[in-house]
């Protein structure tokens, strides 16, 4: 392949990196918009951009029409409670699947590739019976429950790879120099795996401060409710909404996120990598 | 490695601390006190405001009964109920709407409020309002505001065209509307956009004026979709408009209610048939100077008559306390308060005595209109029909888009909607 050939191959494989950016970016970007817009800008036939009188007002709608702060606040409190727990529950579980494999650790697995299988709207019901019999419908504690549950297996699965990816020689080589199983996991294991567990974590957290049907099912008092479940409050009857509002409030429900992939953009990425190939 | 220990220690343990506080309140009661909670639907800001007022102001007046104001969404009502009844969690008044009511009622969900409704609420709302909540004799839910089918349109363009303006007494026929639709056509403008993403409920409410049915039930109380020549008039006439005519637009078919506004305020559609409610969207974000006006939809055979699905309010079968809900959603819809609610709903009340408010008989933002066409409207068709949402979704939906948009033909349109459509039912009807 000629230099001149090469050159127009890696400006095409720019130029389709650039349009999937454009996609992936368009949607939040409109929202960013829609947020900032009157609402006669909202109508407009031909909408612009860059708002042409942009506005807070929507943001101060969305403040003033429901209860933003309260319901992010039990929407951190669920997705962090139910990322630390299932990194606190997989890591272990992973280190032993990883490192020993036997009968109980393949049956682990394929429990959870079946695990993946099931729509949520068959587990809902009787999740929602099983709640209740312990008394913990309408509270956070039952909603974290079933995100730690619902983001288990797909939390061990991402671990098991992280550990795999730790190579078994630096573990022996520990255990040569004189460390014991406990040392050898906080001093060598822990350090090199922690990417994999903020990824992880992130993972978790990202799935619970999204997620709307089960929040919606399991708490009933407007005390409790989470972001997403309060989002639809401003969403009408045919598909009518206020769209301005929405837009902010949605606008500030992405925010958490974004904050947290940016910080740890880096360590995700190091992370999802590990394991993919062998040295 | 330890600070990580000790970090992650530290915030499960204020975790754990928070979340001490985040126990479930229970709604048992408590001091004698009967706590109701009552789910409402409301999400306009006006709407949302009253319902809270009209709690606040029942909760002043009756300390032993507390009424708990809870907000659900239209959007995931369906879902939330369905997992709510089945968990005995419900709340113990539920807003709805009409055509939602009829798996709950079936399902023994709802409480028949027959036996515990009062007289005064019972004579203030017409027959045919109660007749959209009533499933196998009994009644699910009282309905209180509904909104007919209207025609928003651009004033100017409207003027400008020479065309005679429809009134409630003397409306378009559905002859006369395609006429006027063809002559509104030209220079980059349709006469009419129809947002169609739902086309059933559009379809079979709007065919009660021409004599469409669609749905009959037999003496054995078994329904039958049967496709007569009042049933065509609707879908017939919004087919010629899209493929014959061009004067409606064919990007709208797929459109909801709301998309098509941006057009219609740029001129590019000179009506659109909307919701009564729309309105509030309407006067929200209309260009300023720009003239609106709300028309009666076409009339055929029957006059004006439309199809409605109420917005309902129902007890849960299994509250405890049915008597005092009752006693609850009379006092919400007083004549007055269902005045307050309709307003803030930009709806019409059922109530007489409410719809017979002067304030909704004024000219200015179309309310006049809209409450001359309250006395035609009528129980949706196809409401209580057992298998209809499964017909809706894999039948009608499907025939009714391919046929809007050119792909089938009227002869095609019917043997779907008729010959599978009755497979459908007859598996519900065994």
């Amino acid at each position: 392949m000629s230099m001149r050939t090469k050159r127009s191959v890696r400006a095409g494989q720019y130029v389709a990196l650039l349009c999937y950016l454009v996609f992936l970016a368009f949607p939040f970007l409109w929202l960013i918009s829609t947020a900032f817009k009157p609402a006669p800008e909202l109508g407009s036939l031909h909408p612009t951009w860059i708002p042409q009188h942009p506005t807070l007002d929507n943001f101060r709608q969305a403040f003033a029409e429901q209860p933003l702060l309260r319901a992010a606040a039990n929407s951190l409190i669920a997705a962090l409670s139910a990322g630390l727990i299932a990194v606190l529950i997989a890591t272990p579980m992973a280190y032993v699947m990883a490192r020993h494999r036997t009968r109980l650790s393949t049956a682990a697995t394929g429990w959870v590739v079946i695990s993946q299988a099931f729509p949520f709207v068959l587990l809902i019901i009787p999740l929602f019976l099983v709640l209740k019999n312990l008394h913990l419908i309408n509270t956070l504690w039952g909603l974290i429950m079933v995100y730690v549950v619902w983001a288990l297996p797909f939390a061990l699965w991402m671990l098991v790879g992280y550990v795999r990816a730790v190579p078994r020689e630096l573990e022996e080589a520990a255990a040569v120099d004189g460390a014991g199983r406990l040392r050898t996991l906080v001093s060598v294991t822990a350090p090199l795996l922690a990417p994999g567990i903020v990824a992880t974590a992130l993972f978790a957290f990202i799935t619970a401060w999204n997620e709307f049907f089960f929040a919606l099912v399991l708490l009933k008092t407007p005390e409790k409710q989470t972001l997403p479940v309060v989002l639809t409050h401003f969403l009408g009857a045919e598909g009518a909404s206020d769209l301005g509002p929405l837009a902010a409030a949605a606008f500030l429900a992405t925010l958490p996120s974004l904050v947290l992939f940016a910080v740890i953009q880096r360590r995700i990425t190091g992370g999802m990598l590990a394991g993919a190939v062998k040295s | 490695m330890r600070a990580l220990v000790r970090n992650a220690a530290a915030a499960a343990t204020a975790l754990a601390l928070l979340l001490t506080g985040c126990g479930g309140g229970g709604d048992g009661d408590t001091d004698g006190r009967i706590t109701l909670r009552f789910q409402s639907l409301a999400w306009q800001k006006e709407s949302v405001d009253i319902n809270k007022q009209l709690v606040k102001e029942w909760n002043a007046a009756h300390p032993d009964i507390h009424v708990e104001y809870v907000q659900g969404s239209w959007d995931s009502v369906h879902d939330q109920l369905l997992t709510s009844f089945e968990g005995g969690e419900a709340p113990d008044i539920i807003h709805d709407a009409s055509d939602d009511l009829a798996d709950f009622a079936y399902g023994g969900y709802l409480a028949d409020l027959r036996p515990l409704l009062p007289k005064g609420l019972t004579d203030a709302i017409p027959g045919n309002s109660w007749e959209t909540a009533t499933f196998d004799g009994g009644v699910y839910g009282v309905p209180f505001l509904q909104e007919p089918r209207v025609l928003i349109a651009n004033t100017k363009i409207l003027k400008a065209s020479g065309v005679r303006i429809p009134t409630p007494e003397e409306p378009w026929s559905w002859a006369e509307f395609r006429k006027v639709t063809e002559e509104l056509t030209g220079k980059g403008r349709y006469g009419v956009a129809w947002p169609l993403k739902e086309p059933v409920s559009v379809t079979l409410n709007l065919g009660l004026a021409a004599g469409g049915q669609l749905f009959h039930r037999g003496a054995d109380g078994k329904v039958t979709v049967a496709m007569g020549e009042g049933d065509q008039v609707v879908p017939g006439t919004i087919h010629d408009q899209v493929n014959t005519d061009h004067s409606a637009a064919r990007t709208a078919l797929g459109m909801g209610g709301g998309d098509t506004l941006p057009g219609f305020f740029g001129g590019k559609y000179a009506m659109v048939p909307l919701g009564f409610s729309y309105r509030q969207q309407v006067v929200e974000q209309a260009p300023e100077g720009f003239e609106w006006t709300v028309l009666p939809a076409p009339a055929g055979r029957d006059g004006l008559a439309q199809g409605v699905s109420p917005q309902t309010l129902s007890v849960a079968e299994d509250s405890p306390h049915k008597k005092e809900a009752v006693r609850f959603i009379d006092f919400l819809l007083k004549p007055a308060n269902m005045v307050r609610l309709a307003k803030g709903d930009w709806m019409l009340p059922t109530g007489t005595e409410a719809l017979a408010d002067p304030a909704l008989h004024t000219a200015h933002l179309g309310w006049a209109t809209g409450a001359a066409l309250a006395g035609s409207l009528r129980s949706a068709p196809a409401q209580s029909v057992r298998g209809y949402p499964e017909w809706k979704d894999k039948v009608a939906t499907p025939a009714l888009q391919e046929y809007y948009s050119g792909a089938i033909d009227a002869a095609e349109l019917k043997k779907r909607l008729v010959t599978d459509g009755n497979r459908v039912l007859a598996r519900y009807q065994r």
